[in-house]
């Protein structure tokens, strides 16, 4: 049988010239063709005598720190020390931009009002309107995930401080009223406790590696450390959703953290640090939409393309 | 008319069991543990998938492919639905799917992690005991808890060199 081979008389029949490629069968390719609803399907009724509002807003919270972290994890792209370690970080990435639909998805369905408002038949689903169409003051992450990434020995720490905390809380969460939170936490605690033995294996060969590796890590530990009290200390959204047999109280994860971070240390022969936690504004933080100027930086390139075709289909 | 009930669910099942994975086209979907169930209501039919990771990139090319699927074989109405609960487990894997990833070269996950209470942090590298598809040597060495998939972890075997993944236990 003849080899097809490209000839430019043959290009108006196909829409692309890649078109020949796929064999008649798209069937072979991972990633869909367009955005779906993560939650289609799935029963997104609120449990009853949990504010829409309070949900809506604490879905945000735990959503935008999975994608600002997913955001900043993915700038490893093509950067990490090898092959091994830009896999590693583009999975974490995933998994965690995976929970991050999920819980945009979420919000959105709890409460429509948190969606930003678009141009009438704008195709933009509620999810990417709630990541790309929001300020910076609408965001409700941590400003632990918002910083830049620094070296890869400050990456790891901020890894293993940001999942061992998070895997701590969806842990509690698994027992949440709220059935999607709850499935979201179960399976966001299988992904997790990869990437916080990740995280704390690398804390360890580094601290025990050369000079210079631990050097490092001891530099990143000590810039990363004053965001780290910001996880714990629960806004009013949190306190009410907790309250509601919906969400958790983050400060009750606290002492848990504290003892696996200690087994880290301990290990790895590193001091815990003793800075003093990264003021707000005003008493204000990342969870009330005050972030630190890397964010702007952040977003401003995570949300340009989206922005310039708010009427875009992807 | 007479139609009966029985066979036209079967056929659905038989038809949405039989659609492969889009990243591992070796495993059904039914093999993988995705294809959660199928139901025939009136002139509908109905199949529950569910994701095996979070972040999976395959959920929309699954369902798009069981909607055509079931298209072509005549059933006009098919709506496909996302289950979050259970959470997916590498247990699901069938006996049939675990021989077609060895057939295939890849390495198949052993017995899932069980929690009862905190999740423990584990500081050294995952010890499995795992022999390469290859050559069946079990002197194989991990190079990597994250592959080329979500679902995946990079191994390489001492004895033949060669690289092989293997499903992880989640």
């Amino acid at each position: 049988m003849a080899q097809h081979t490209p000839d430019p008389s043959h290009l108006p029949d196909h829409d692309s010239v890649y078109d020949g490629l796929l064999g008649g069968d798209d069937s072979q390719w991972a990633f869909g063709t367009d955005f779906e609803d993560p939650l289609a399907g799935v029963d997104t009724t609120v449990p009853e005598g949990v504010d829409r509002h309070d949900l809506a807003v604490y879905c945000l919270m735990l959503g935008d720190d999975a994608l600002v972290m997913s955001h900043r994890l993915s700038q490893w792209c093509s950067n990490a020390p090898d092959l091994e370690e830009d896999i590693a970080l583009a999975n974490i990435a995933l998994d965690l931009l995976g929970q991050a639909r999920l819980l945009l998805a979420r919000a959105a369905a709890a409460d429509p009002s948190v969606v930003p408002v678009l141009p009438d038949g704008s195709p933009v689903p509620p999810e990417d309107a709630l990541a790309y169409f929001r300020n910076d003051r609408e965001f409700r992450n941590v400003r632990l995930v918002e910083t830049e990434n620094g070296d890869f020995a400050m990456t790891m720490v901020r890894l293993l401080l940001f999942s061992t905390w998070r895997l701590a809380l969806f842990q509690r969460l698994a027992s949440s009223r709220d059935h999607v939170l709850s499935a979201v936490a179960v399976k966001g605690v299988k992904e997790m406790t990869y990437h916080r033995d990740y995280a704390g294996r690398w804390f360890l060969t580094l601290a025990r590696g050369t000079e210079e590796s631990r050097r490092r890590l001891v530099v990143g530990l000590l810039a990363t450390w004053p965001l780290q009290a910001e996880l714990f200390t629960p806004h009013e959204a949190e306190r009410a959703v907790a309250d509601a047999g919906v969400g958790m109280d983050p400060s009750t994860v606290s002492d848990e953290v504290d003892v696996l971070l200690e087994q880290v240390f301990s290990m790895s022969g590193v001091d815990r640090p003793e800075a003093s936690p990264l003021a707000g504004v005003r008493g204000e933080t990342g969870r009330d939409g005050l972030h630190t100027e890397a964010f702007s930086r952040l977003l401003a390139e995570m949300q340009v393309v989206a922005r310039a075709h708010p009427m875009g289909s992807w | 008319v007479i139609v009966t009930t029985i066979a036209p669910v079967r056929t659905a099942r038989g038809i949405a069991a039989s659609v492969t994975d889009p990243e591992m086209p070796m495993l059904t979907l039914e093999d993988l543990g995705v294809l959660r169930d199928v139901q025939t209501v009136d002139e509908r039919v109905v199949v529950t998938i569910t994701p095996t990771y979070s972040g999976c990139p395959a959920m929309a090319t699954m369902r798009d492919d069981l909607v055509h699927r079931l298209h072509d074989a005549g059933f006009a109405d098919v709506e496909v639905r996302v289950s979050l609960h259970p959470a997916w487990s590498s247990d699901w894997i069938t006996p049939r799917g675990r021989q077609a990833l060895v057939d295939h070269g890849l390495s198949a996950p052993g017995p899932a992690p069980r929690h009862d209470g905190p999740v423990l942090l584990s500081l050294t590298p995952t010890r499995r005991a795992l022999s390469c598809p290859r050559c069946g040597s079990s002197d194989v060495e991990l190079t990597s808890e994250f592959g080329p998939t979500a679902c995946k972890a990079l191994y390489r075997c001492v004895a033949c060199l060669e690289p092989f993944e293997h499903v992880k236990e989640i």
